[in-house]
C-alpha cells in the first residue's frame, strides 16, 4: 500500500514537499527568489492581512464591551445558529454527493461521464446571485412550483430550507472536486484486489477505497464548511431578509452595519473571521497528518 | 495506521456533534405557535424600505406593549428591509408579508396588481392616502458646505460630485429624479427638453449608482466620496444624528419633491394565520398620536403634527414641495415614461456611457 498511497497523494502534498534547490544557484536566482518570496508577501499583506486586521481594529474600536455586546442579541444568535445549522446539513450532504459522484466517476465508465463532470463544475461558473434566482424561479410564488407548494403550506425559499438548498448548491463541487482526480489517479487495482479476495461492496469501500481518499476527503470538507458559513451571494437572493429568521451571520453582518452598528458588524464579522482561521487550523493541520503518514508509509 | 483512522474519525464526529448540536430548533422557521400569555400569541411580518429600520424598531415596541394591554394577545413583529423595488418583487415572489410599508404607492399597485394578496384600491383604505406620514429630498454637504451647494442648479455644475442610488432598484432614488426634474420643469417654463438635459448634466455628476439608499449613504458619510448627497429628509437627519453634525449639514433646495410613503395590510397572508386583526391594529397605530409622536422622532414629517413632539418638529426645515401626482400625472405614468426599461433613464444612462 506504501507506494501507491504515496503517489495517490501526491497531489495535494506536491506544494508543501521541499522544493528541490534550482540547479547550479547563482547570485541571480537567489535575487530573483526573494523578489517573489516579497511581492508574495506584499501581495497577501495588502489583500488579506491587512483587511483582517482591519476587521478586528473596527470591531474592537469601543472597546471589548461593546464587542461583546455585540453577541447578547437574539438576533445574532439566531444568524449563528442559522449559519451552523445550514453547514451541518450542506456538508453531510456534500460528502454524500461527492463521494457517489467521484466514486462513479473515477472507477466507472459510463455515458455521460463527461457531462457529469462538467455539471459538477456548475456551480463554480455561474454567479452566485444566479444560483439564488434558480431557487426563485423554481419554488416562488410565480415560479414552477410555487402554488403547488403554498397549496400545501410548504415554505422553501425565504425560509431556512431555501438557505439550506442555495448552500448546497453553491458548495457541492467542492468535496468531489477534491476526491475526483485522486481517485481516478488511484484507479480500480486495488478494490479490483480486494474484490478478488473475496471482499464485499461496502467492505472494498470501507477498508480499501475509504482510507485512500481519507485525507483529500477531510480537505474537501473543510472547504466545503468555509464556503457553507460564508456564503453571501445565493443566501442573500433566498432569505427574503428576516431578520431572526432567515439572516445567515453574512446577511447579519450586513444588515448591521447598513443600521450604523459598525462596532456589531464588525464583531459578528470577526468571529467569521475566527470560524475561517479556525478551519485553517484543521486544514494545516489534516496536511502535516497527511504528509507525516506519506513518510510513515515511504518507509519499510 | 489504526492511530489515523481513530484519529480521523473522532475528529469527524467532533464536527459534526458541535454543528448538530446548535441548529435544528431554530433553524426552521417556526409557525407562530409559540404560547403566550391571554388569548394567544400573534406573529406579523413587516416588509419595509431601507431608512424606516430605526423608526419600526422603537414603533414596534410600542405597538406590542400597547395591543398586549388592549386585547391580551402578544405580538411578535418581524422586520424585513431593502430597497423599495426588491422588497416588492420579493413578496410577489411569496415573502410572507402581513404589513406593507415601503416607500412608493407604485411598489405595493404592482403586488396589487401581480397577486391576489391585496385589493387594488388599497390605497383608500386609509387616511391620507395610506400615508401615515411622509418626508422630502434634501441635500446632505460636508461640514461648511465647502462647494457652495444652495440649489439644484448646483449640482449641475462642472466639478461637482453628486451621491444619489439607482432609480431602477430605490425608491428614494426614484425620487430625487423626479424632484430634479420638476425643479427643472419649473425653471425652464415646462420646457421637457430643457428639462431633460438638465437631468442629464446632474446625473453626469454621479460616480457610482448605489443600489438603495442607505447604501448610498454609508458611500457619502463613511467612506467620504462625493460633494453632495440627495438624501431622504428623514435619512439626512438620522445621519447626521448617527454619524456627527461636526462633519456634515443639510441643504434645503428652494423647492422639492413631497414624498409620499404608504402602508398596507396584506390581507391574505394576514388572515392566512390568523393575523389580520393585529394587522389592522398595527397600520392603525401608526396614526395614532403615539404613533405619530414616534414617527415624528425619528425625523418623519407626521400626518398629524399636533400630536408630536414641538422639538422633533422644529428640526424639518420649511419647503415648497410639489407631488408625483401634480407634476407627473401619478406613478404610473412617472414610471414608465422614466424607470422602465428603454424609459428617459436609460436614454440618459446610454448617452453618458458613449460620452454624448
Amino acid at each position: 500500500m506504501g507506494p501507491s498511497a504515496a503517489s495517490a497523494h501526491r497531489g495535494i502534498a506536491a506544494g508543501h514537499a521541499a522544493a528541490p534547490r534550482l540547479q547550479g544557484t547563482t547570485a541571480d536566482a537567489r535575487w530573483l527568489e526573494w523578489l517573489f518570496i516579497g511581492v508574495s508577501w506584499a501581495f497577501l499583506a495588502l489583500v488579506l492581512l491587512v483587511p483582517l486586521g482591519a476587521v478586528f481594529c473596527e470591531a474592537l474600536r469601543e472597546g471589548l464591551r461593546a464587542y461583546f455586546d455585540a453577541f447578547d442579541d437574539p438576533y445574532a444568535w439566531s444568524a449563528i445558529r442559522l449559519t451552523l445549522f445550514t453547514a451541518a446539513i450542506a456538508v453531510p450532504a456534500n460528502v454524500v454527493f461527492g463521494l457517489a459522484a467521484s466514486w462513479a466517476i473515477a472507477k466507472f465508465e459510463f455515458r455521460g461521464k463527461t457531462v457529469l463532470i462538467t455539471l459538477i463544475d456548475l456551480p463554480f461558473a455561474v454567479a452566485p446571485v444566479v444560483s439564488g434566482l434558480i431557487y426563485v424561479l423554481l419554488f416562488g410564488m410565480t415560479g414552477w412550483f410555487g402554488p403547488w407548494l403554498a397549496s400545501h403550506d410548504i415554505q422553501i425559499i425565504f425560509a431556512a430550507p431555501g438557505v439550506v438548498l442555495a448552500t448546497i448548491f453553491v458548495t457541492f463541487p467542492l468535496v468531489a472536486r477534491e476526491l475526483i482526480p485522486l481517485m481516478q489517479e488511484q484507479g480500480t487495482d486495488e478494490e479490483e484486489a480486494a474484490a478478488s479476495l473475496g471482499a464485499g461492496g461496502w467492505q472494498t469501500f470501507r477498508r480499501v477505497t475509504l482510507p485512500n481518499i481519507k485525507w483529500a476527503l477531510m480537505y474537501g470538507v473543510i472547504l466545503c464548511n468555509a464556503r457553507a458559513m460564508g456564503e453571501f451571494g445565493a443566501v442573500s437572493v433566498v432569505s427574503g431578509h428576516l431578520r431572526g429568521k432567515t439572516h445567515t451571520m453574512p446577511l447579519h453582518v450586513e444588515s448591521l452595519y447598513n443600521e450604523y452598528n459598525f462596532v456589531a458588524a464588525f464583531a459578528v464579522a470577526s468571529l467569521l473571521a475566527m470560524l475561517a482561521v479556525a478551519t485553517l487550523a484543521v486544514k494545516t493541520a489534516v496536511q502535516w497528518r497527511m504528509q507525516r503518514e506519506l513518510q510513515d508509509s515511504a518507509e519499510p | 495506521m489504526s492511530l489515523n483512522r481513530s484519529w480521523l474519525l473522532s475528529s469527524t464526529l467532533a464536527l459534526m456533534a458541535a454543528l448538530s448540536g446548535c441548529g435544528p430548533a431554530d433553524g426552521a422557521a417556526a409557525p407562530s405557535t409559540a404560547a403566550g400569555k391571554g388569548r394567544g400569541h400573534v406573529t406579523l411580518l413587516n416588509v419595509s424600505y431601507d431608512p424606516t429600520r430605526e423608526l419600526y424598531e422603537e414603533f414596534n415596541a410600542a405597538f406590542k406593549r400597547q395591543y398586549e394591554r388592549q386585547t391580551g394577545q402578544t405580538v411578535t413583529i418581524d422586520q424585513s428591509h431593502g430597497g423599495a423595488g426588491k422588497q416588492a418583487r420579493a413578496v410577489i415572489d411569496g415573502v410572507k408579508a402581513d404589513v406593507l410599508t415601503l416607500a412608493i404607492g407604485y411598489d405595493i399597485d404592482q403586488i396589487a396588481r401581480r397577486t391576489d394578496l391585496l385589493p387594488t384600491d388599497w390605497q383608500s383604505r386609509l387616511e391620507n392616502n395610506s400615508c401615515p406620514y411622509t418626508t422630502t429630498i434634501v441635500f446632505l454637504v460636508r461640514r461648511g458646505n465647502p462647494k457652495g451647494i444652495n440649489d439644484w442648479e448646483d449640482l449641475a455644475r462642472d466639478g461637482v460630485e453628486v451621491i444619489t442610488p439607482n432609480p431602477k432598484t430605490s425608491g428614494g432614488a426614484r425620487y430625487n429624479y423626479l424632484a430634479a426634474w420638476g425643479y427643472a420643469l419649473r425653471k425652464f417654463g415646462h420646457d421637457e427638453l430643457k428639462a431633460r438635459a438638465f437631468v442629464k448634466s446632474i446625473y453626469k455628476n454621479v460616480p457610482v449608482l448605489g443600489s438603495g439608499a442607505r447604501d448610498s449613504t454609508i458611500t457619502f458619510v463613511q467612506r467620504g466620496q462625493g460633494d453632495v448627497l440627495l438624501a431622504w429628509e428623514n435619512e439626512a437627519l438620522l445621519a447626521i444624528a448617527q454619524l456627527g453634525a461636526d462633519a456634515l449639514e443639510i441643504v434645503v433646495p428652494s423647492v422639492s419633491i413631497l414624498a409620499e410613503p404608504p402602508v398596507a395590510v396584506v390581507d391574505k397572508n394576514a388572515a392566512s394565520h390568523g393575523a389580520l386583526a393585529a394587522a389592522q391594529a398595527y397600520v392603525r397605530y401608526l396614526y395614532s398620536p403615539e404613533g405619530q409622536r414616534i414617527v415624528a422622532r425619528h425625523y418623519y414629517r407626521p400626518y398629524q403634527p399636533r400630536f408630536a413632539d414641538p422639538e422633533d418638529l422644529k428640526r424639518f426645515a420649511k419647503v415648497e414641495t410639489f407631488t408625483v401626482n401634480d407634476v407627473f400625472g401619478g406613478w404610473p405614468r412617472a414610471q414608465a415614461q422614466h424607470f422602465d426599461d428603454g424609459g428617459v433613464f436609460d436614454v440618459i444612462q446610454n448617452e453618458l456611457a458613449q460620452g454624448r
